[in-house]
């Protein structure tokens, strides 16, 4: 078992610990009130293999991870605030509205992007990579995955050219045990993904994923290595979801002992008590950080909600970039201009019109023949009704 | 002027846009040793090195994905892909991730990647080495496509594509790689570049407008010859030179004024592109239109092998003569 750090480290891990669960579990709230949409993936439980990894991160080294990724941004210094913004779909949330709870994203903190497609990241990863070393600069990326994504055509492409090419990266499969519902036993024939990528010249170990320090400790080592030796390697790391895949999830596939058994393993009840118990951290500093995390979550709620719904004009922004050598590009294929709706201030009567006619229509130069309602205004849809039984939710499930 | 061959003018676009910016590389399948599968890479290993040309396994999913991850962090990534129907196996990333990354991360990322690709048929390919994908590649919003039919066009709007902040499916065509043009001198106009979204009109007439992309922008052009000399009907031939964006306007204003459209393309009939600048026209130009739009697309079957069929399942000038008299019909 890892020493433990000093007190002001040991205080820095459990309070980020501990503001990324209290934020998972008040947006898995706010979900049941309907204020978030789409899919929720909590990562409620592997709060130490995410806070363990970015501990062990330089600024100026990338992450990159999955559709589960609140937390990762949040632990690479992501204000909470805007992480709730973007799963309530508002204007100040990361990706202004357009990603969600799955695209999570903030280049300031090289936090690259959570990615909705299972293994998508990889490939990304890689080039993000090849930047570094290709600009001769130090940093290093790590790619975190999941189980799943350990069968996917990706993985193997990855593994193969991150070695071939000796690129700065760390690969890091947060082992939860299922891919969505499908236990590692029964998604992948070589169950210890930790070797999985030995053929490709990868070298793997598998740690205590539920050990915020074993996690710093392995990531800070893969990322030595990657950095200085330019040998990428894999960890995996086993942890464990306490909620199910997504909050849509009836988790017929676990029993409850099993949860009720990873639920001992609370990597963040076991770290506070080891530092309490080892005199680094007192009681009350234990507390300290769990009203800090309340107080942050409650503003984070606050801000989310003060944020405005994005404008229907700006449907179309950030889709092209037109600045780079103007008058280039149409949004649109009907006109070489750029499309109506781009330009607010120049017209914001007409791009109003059009987007609230529906996108559909949205570019033609007369307007569309019919105007049409727009489920979006006359609250048919998104509307931020909360339904009258709270958790009554019903949802779609993905892949 | 000097006269070039596309596959060399192409060369050249890439030598000078890696001379001109460090952060523009080449990857992609046998890129280097082997000096590209059609010889476009060619002599780009020897001038930039290992380091700027890269020759990558046989991933296409993964070289695209590492070409947008380069790109989000600064660099300017050219991918080839050896052909169109590879690119099949890289949609993810290029659907997924390539063109949606800077509208899901709402501008903070950016990908500025070209990701040229050959296609089309003619050389008995069979299924799987035959495709024409442009309609494909054309409905995915935040992509650019390009697909030019001159060795000048190709230079120029590659150079254009590489120094674009958008991600960039450049579609060549495999049997216009050997064809000899004339193209500018480096520095003779401007900087070389041909901006996105302006069609060239090859020929001008009144009677009838030819629309024709890659090879069959030739064929249309071959094709008004025969209209002139055998049939007395002028056709206006023009070649859009990228389809997103599409310059509409020059072909709408012609269409307005010879009141008849033939679009021609080597892909697919259903949902094509002739099938999208049809519908296109007709929302637009409704009221000037004396005939509906004709469409000259590939056979709706995959490419077979034997040349007799291949070359049946192809457009050929004929094709598109006989589209242009049936736009023309009761007005000769």
């Amino acid at each position: 078992m890892a020493d433990l750090p000093d007190a002001t480290t040991c205080y820095e891990l459990l309070a980020k610990m501990a503001l990324i669960r209290r934020f998972e579990e008040e947006a898995g709230r706010q979900y049941q009130r309907a204020k978030a949409g789409g899919f929720l993936h909590l990562a409620i439980g592997e709060e130490a293999t995410i806070v363990g990894t970015a501990a062990a991160m330089r600024a100026e080294d990338y992450l990159i991870g999955t559709y589960r990724t609140h937390g990762h941004a949040i632990a690479r210094g992501t204000e909470p605030s805007r992480v709730m913004a973007e799963l309530f779909g508002r204007v100040d949330g990361t990706s202004g509205g357009r990603g969600g709870s799955m695209h999570i994203f903030d280049a300031e903190r090289r936090f690259m992007g959570g990615y909705g497609i299972v293994g998508g990241n990889l490939p990304i990863a890689a080039g993000l990579a090849l930047a570094s070393d290709y600009k001769g600069e130090d940093a290093v990326t790590v790619c975190m995955f999941g189980d799943g994504a350990s069968n996917a055509g990706n993985f193997g492409e990855t593994m193969n050219l991150a070695a071939l090419w000796r690129l700065p990266i760390l690969f890091l499969v947060e082992n939860n045990l299922y891919g969505m519902g499908t236990s590692v036993e029964r998604h992948s024939a070589q169950t210890d993904l930790s070797v999985k990528a030995e053929g490709y010249g990868i070298p793997g170990k598998r740690i205590d994923g539920m050990d915020v320090l074993a996690v710093r400790e392995a990531v800070t080592e893969g990322v030595r290595m990657a950095r200085e030796d330019r040998q990428p390697t894999m960890i995996e790391a086993f942890t464990y979801r306490f909620r199910g895949h997504s909050a849509a999830d009836p988790e017929v596939y676990r029993g409850r002992e099993e949860v009720e058994e990873w639920r001992e393993k609370d990597p963040i009840e076991g770290f506070a008590q080891r530092c309490v118990e080892a005199g680094v951290l007192g009681e009350r500093e234990v507390q300290e950080v769990r009203d800090k995390a309340e107080a942050a979550v409650r503003e984070a709620v606050e801000f989310a909600d003060a944020s405005p719904e994005p404008a229907l004009d700006t449907l179309y922004e950030s889709l092209y970039v037109l600045d780079s050598a103007a008058g280039w590009y149409a949004v649109d294929e009907r006109s070489p201009e750029p499309h109506r709706g781009e330009r607010e201030a120049e017209m914001p009567a007409a791009a109003r019109e059009l987007a609230e006619a529906g996108a559909a229509y949205a570019g033609q130069p007369d307007g569309p023949r019919q105007p049409r309602p727009n489920p979006a205004e006359s609250g048919e849809i998104g509307d931020g009704a909360e339904p009258d039984v709270a958790g009554e939710r019903e949802e779609v499930e993905d892949r | 002027m000097t006269t070039l061959r596309m596959r060399e003018a192409l060369r050249d676009a890439m030598a000078e846009e890696m001379r001109r910016d460090e952060a523009v590389f080449v990857m992609g399948e046998d890129v280097g040793v082997f000096q590209g599968a059609f010889k476009v890479t060619e002599g780009l290993l020897e001038e930039f090195g290992e380091r700027r040309v890269r020759d990558t396994p046989i991933s296409e999913n993964t070289i695209v994905g590492t070409g947008v991850g380069a790109a989000m962090a600064g660099l300017r990534p050219v991918v080839e892909l050896m052909t169109v129907n590879f690119a099949l196996l890289a949609l993810d990333q290029i659907v997924n991730h390539a063109a949606a990354i800077p509208y899901m991360f709402n501008g903070a990322a950016r990908v500025p990647m070209v990701v040229r690709m050959p296609g089309g048929g003619g050389h008995q390919l069979g299924p799987t080495h035959s495709h024409s994908f442009e309609a494909l590649f054309l409905q995915v919003p935040g992509l650019l496509v390009a697909c030019p039919s001159t060795p000048a066009d190709g230079k120029a709007l590659l150079k254009a594509a590489i120094r674009d902040d958008n991600p960039v499916i450049f579609i060549e065509h495999e049997n216009l790689y050997g064809r000899r043009g004339e193209v500018p001198d480096e520095g003779a106009d401007g900087d070389g570049l041909l901006p996105f979204g302006q069609a060239a009109v090859r020929r001008e007439g009144g009677d009838v407008t030819i629309v024709g992309i890659l090879k069959m922008a030739h064929v249309a052009e071959d094709a008004a010859r025969v209209l002139a000399n055998e049939h007395g009907v002028e056709g206006e031939v023009i070649d859009p030179r990228t389809l997103r964006p599409l310059d509409l306007d020059t072909i709408l204003e012609s269409v307005r004024k010879t009141n008849r459209a033939v679009i021609v393309e080597e892909g697919w009939p259903h949902g094509g592109v002739g099938a999208n600048l049809a519908t296109l026209i007709t929302e637009q130009a409704f009221d000037h239109l004396d005939a509906p739009v004709q469409r000259v697309t590939g056979a709706d079957v995959h490419m077979p092998y034997s040349r007799r069929l291949e070359q049946a399942a192809i457009p050929h000038e004929e094709h598109v003569v006989q589209a242009a008299l049936a736009a023309l019909e009761g007005s000769l």
